[in-house]
């Protein structure tokens, strides 16, 4: 049988220095849940962040990690899942971190199409370093090293994976706790880099950003929750659906302006196709509702073991015992007697 | 004719190839000191070839040239060259200052049209004199025409045709030298295996040299080069990188831990990871990442997962990855980091060598970060220390920069394939079972080598954090603390110093009872040998001390130089190993020889400087 995990088994002792009331506490706690609902063993777990205030996070696991150094994360990940497959390799960025500093790793990491699971804390603001924006904070936000605003316009970062052509992209809100379980345990399931977007508040320096989306009342009509295979509804009743609108798409209330049922369009996360996906995900909870769950799960090859494949053919067709055998077999060479 | 022919024996001889970036000069320079070295000489070679891909043909930016050095007692390319191959007027131009008072030069007089002259900026009709060279030591082959005349009835296109005129050359060099045409037509048919006809034409071609040198030249003397007695063993000629990618897979036998390469493509150092990638048949994942940065930081994480981690580069990658660096200091996970130094500073000189990336590697990184700094001495010794850096790096945990450069990297020499035994066992500091039941922390050290043990990702119980916050000596969780901070800095680097107990003690050459010794590092040992030696013969007997091990230092080192009146540092920088050791030896006056030219030195060049020291001129 195989051993089951709890999520105290992902826990260690020591104590969580994030800020009370920061979205990271919740994310914590539903990544334990989500790595026991996986049950892969923490020892054969490898959780590597960056540097900021979410990359703090391996400290506070019972299984191997690291915590590197600003933007690199991706890029260490790439390396601890290249050389060891049989490892489940989790990377955790902030905005900062993984988009700017680290965004050709980011970019890079996703095209590769490495099996790990890269968790993207999006606060819009650098926490760490006190309150500057962030390469996903809004044209015009004000912040310490804004003060009049920016002028510049954000990364979103499903358009930037889609970009990098990757092939699992999902979004949680850190007090959407289900949503967030779930989504992190896709993305553990997916074979292949897997994003996860999770909209977390920094209750010091940002506080409030994503509450358009996340407020209780409001939550209804502004997200909409994604599943494969369903109906793509959401408002408080499930009353509203998405539909095609030429090449774009609509919010409309079921059964008002001669929309039915068969009009709202069913979500299909697997078609290769990322069109859609790319629509679904940049709708921004305002004219349409923000998409949350799984919005691309399509299989593709993995760099890991298309490499470990290519080395294990390669050793069989040419079967050298070792380096002596092979430099003997391939390169002229004289004796001295 | 050939009993005309005086034949006279030479110890070593020098013979410079040179010609546009596509005239394969390489390949002919190539196969020249493979075949003398099968005859039992000695070999040194130095690729010396422009930073353009192509250059526009014919003009002086794009000659390259290929030096060999064979014979007995031969441990540079030389100084000069007793043959020049020139196969157009612009390597004529660039190349003479090469060639030796008095030396041959062989030349396509083909290409003496006035297009040709006028692309290699000659201002008249007649190159040889406007150089001024005496038209007794030239060799005027109308090599074009030769060529076409030997192939008209190949069916080969002009341009094919074109492309044997190195083997003419070559067998005019092989006439000269009295080398074995039938050696050198099996490595061209193991070159062409796939190509009968392509093997056919070069042949015919190379027969057509060697006949032209031996009918048409009785005047010219041919010569025999000595041949020496080596150790016993099987032998292949090997550059500096490739000797470089072969210690690390002998590591990874010898150390039990799977290799992987984290690199991004960088001159002169790109060839390490060309050989790596192809070494997949003996298991090695290389790995061609984004950037210089992604690349040691997939080697650290494949560190962590419990590989023999590589990363290799040249200083500007080098710089990229210095912060990286720090963390595999923190974190105190093996790494080794291949520096194959070039001409600096930014893009420099990028495909010419330099001994200028010392500082870099010994302090290039922010805050105190200790690691072990290695140099290897020739394109052979680069096998040694490649396998030198991942053992002190898996024994140690610890980064380990290794320096070569440009001129090692790329020249070869004939190499003992090493017989099994010949190199120890890599023993890694695993974290034993004992230990972990016992309670085991991560930063918990071996009490003598302070080295921490090394606990890999998938062994059940061992789950640990690493990282590049500071950690607690005792408990390895987060410290600010700053008694606890001064004590961690302090034991990373004692345990560096230690690794002084685990390599070779330093070694004197030539006259160790002078009392003047004589000190390099790195890449310049075949020269400062050679220099010793050449000093010998003025009556001018020194010691010779070469490092190969940077940082630690040998134990006995110091003690050793102390010893001596004048020490005298050459190196190919402004004087980085002379401060490095200024300042460990405060009340000595170290000398100075020093070239920053992007070139290797001249033998004569340190025999003069040695002189001119000691002399007091200097």
């Amino acid at each position: 049988m195989e051993q089951t995990f709890t999520p105290q088994d992902y826990k260690n002792q020591l104590n969580v220095r994030w800020c009370p009331g920061c979205g990271d506490h919740a994310i914590l706690n539903v990544l334990h849940k989500a790595m026991a609902e996986v049950g892969v063993a923490p020892h054969d777990t490898v959780v590597v962040s960056g540097i900021g205030c979410s990359s703090r996070l391996p400290y506070y696991m019972n299984t191997y990690g690291m915590h590197t150094i600003h933007g690199r994360a991706a890029a260490i990940a790439t390396g601890v899942k290249t050389a060891n497959p049989q490892l489940t390799v989790w990377q955790i960025s902030g905005d900062g971190d993984g988009l700017a500093i680290g965004g050709n790793h980011f970019i890079h990491a996703v095209r590769r199409n490495v099996d790990i699971n890269m968790l993207l804390f999006n606060n819009k603001i650098y926490g760490l370093t006190k309150g500057q924006y962030s390469p996903t904070s809004a044209r015009g936000t004000i912040s310490k090293s804004s003060p009049y605003g920016t002028t510049e316009d954000p990364f979103i970062p499903a358009e930037l994976c889609f970009g990098a052509r990757g092939n699992f992209f999902a979004r949680g809100i850190d007090v959407a706790l289900d949503t967030t379980k779930e989504v992190l345990v896709a993305a553990a399931r997916h074979k292949g880099a897997s994003v996860v977007e999770i909209l977390q508040n920094c209750v010091i320096f940002n506080n409030g950003i994503h509450t358009c989306i996340t407020d209780k009342e409001r939550r209804f009509d502004h997200t909409i929750h994604l599943r494969h295979g369903e109906k793509m509804l959401f408002g408080k009743d499930m009353e509203k659906g998405l539909v095609q609108d030429g090449f774009g798409l609509k919010a409309v209330t079921v059964g008002e302006d001669g929309y039915t049922m068969d009009d709202v369009l069913v979500h299909d996360a697997h078609t290769p196709s990322n069109f859609l996906h790319q629509q679904l995900a940049m709708m921004d909870g305002d004219s349409l509702p923000l998409a949350i769950g799984v919005i691309r799960d399509v299989q593709a090859p993995t760099y890991e073991s298309d490499v470990q494949a290519q080395v294990a053919e390669v050793r069989a067709k040419k079967n050298y015992s070792g380096l002596r055998e092979l430099i003997l077999a391939t390169k002229e060479t004289w004796e001295v007697k | 004719m050939l009993e005309n022919t005086d034949v006279r024996t030479l110890r070593e001889v020098v013979v410079r190839f040179s010609g546009d970036s596509g005239d394969g000069m390489q390949l002919a320079g190539n196969i020249f000191s493979n075949v003398s070295a099968g005859e039992g000489n000695q070999i040194s070679t130095f690729p010396d070839y422009p930073a353009e891909i192509r250059a526009p043909q014919g003009s002086l930016s794009g000659v390259s040239g290929f030096q060999v050095h064979v014979g007995v007692g031969v441990h540079t390319p030389g100084d000069e060259a007793d043959v020049l191959v020139a196969m157009n007027p612009a390597a004529l131009k660039t190349n003479l200052q090469y060639l030796k008072k008095g030396g041959v030069i062989i030349c396509d007089s083909d290409t003496f049209r006035p297009a040709d002259l006028k692309k290699a900026l000659y201002t008249t009709d007649d190159p040889i004199a406007e150089l001024g060279i005496d038209p007794k030591q030239v060799l005027l082959v109308p090599m074009t025409t030769l060529l076409k005349e030997t192939l008209k009835d190949s069916g080969m296109d002009a341009k094919s045709i074109m492309k044997c005129k190195n083997m003419l050359a070559l067998g005019i060099v092989c006439w000269l030298f009295e080398r074995d045409l039938d050696a050198v037509l099996r490595k061209l048919q193991a070159k062409f295996a796939k190509k009968p006809a392509v093997y056919e034409a070069n042949a015919k071609v190379l027969q057509a040299g060697w006949d032209f040198g031996h009918n048409t030249h009785s005047s010219l003397s041919t010569y025999r080069i000595e041949t020496e007695a080596t150790r016993p063993g099987i032998y292949t000629d090997v550059n500096g990188n490739t000797a470089t990618a072969w210690g690390l897979i002998l590591a990874s036998e010898k150390s039990g831990r799977p290799l992987f390469l984290g690199s991004y493509p960088i001159t002169p150092a790109t060839d390490i990871l060309h050989e790596l990638a192809k070494r997949k048949d003996l298991g090695v994942k290389a790995c061609q990442m984004e950037d210089e940065i992604a690349g040691i930081c997939s080697a650290i994480g494949a560190s962590y997962a419990g590989h023999l981690a590589v990363t290799s580069t040249s200083g500007p990658g080098l710089a990229l990855k210095s912060e990286a660096l720090g963390l595999a200091v923190i974190a105190e996970l093996p790494l080794v980091v291949i520096d194959v130094q070039r001409g600096g500073p930014s893009t420099g000189l990028p495909t010419k060598t330099e001994q200028t990336d010392l500082f870099q590697a010994l302090y290039g990184r922010n805050g105190e970060s200790p690691l072990c700094v290695l140099a290897a001495a020739s394109p052979t010794d680069c096998f040694t220390m490649a396998f030198e850096a991942a053992r002190i790096a898996i024994e140690h945990m610890t980064p380990v920069i290794l320096l070569t450069d440009a001129f090692i990297a790329n020249g070869s020499s004939a190499w003992r394939i090493p017989e099994p035994g010949d190199f120890p066992e890599i023993r890694p500091n695993y974290l034993p079972q004992e230990k972990l039941e016992a309670g085991w922390r991560p930063y918990q050290r071996d009490e003598e080598s302070l080295v921490r043990y090394w606990a890999l990702p998938g062994t059940e119980g061992a789950q640990h954090r690493v990282g590049g916050l500071e950690k607690d000596f005792n408990t390895s969780v987060i410290s600010t603390d700053g008694p606890n901070h001064e004590k961690m800095v302090k034991t990373r680097r004692e345990k560096i110093a230690r690794i002084s107990s685990c390599i070779p003690p330093l070694s004197v050459q030539g006259n160790p009872a002078s009392d003047t010794i004589l000190v390099g590092w790195g890449g310049t040992y075949g020269h400062l040998l050679t220099a010793a030696a050449e000093l010998q013969n003025h009556g001018t007997s020194v010691a010779l001390a070469h490092f190969r091990y940077i940082n630690p230092l040998p134990g006995n080192a110091l003690d050793l130089l102390r010893r001596y009146d004048n020490i005298i540092v050459a190196e190919l920088n402004t004087g980085m190993f002379a401060d490095y050791l200024q300042s460990k030896l405060p009340g000595k006056n170290i000398r100075r020889i020093n070239k920053i030219e992007g070139q290797p030195f001249l033998v004569h060049e340190i025999v003069d400087g040695v002189e001119e020291i000691l002399n007091g001129n200097r």
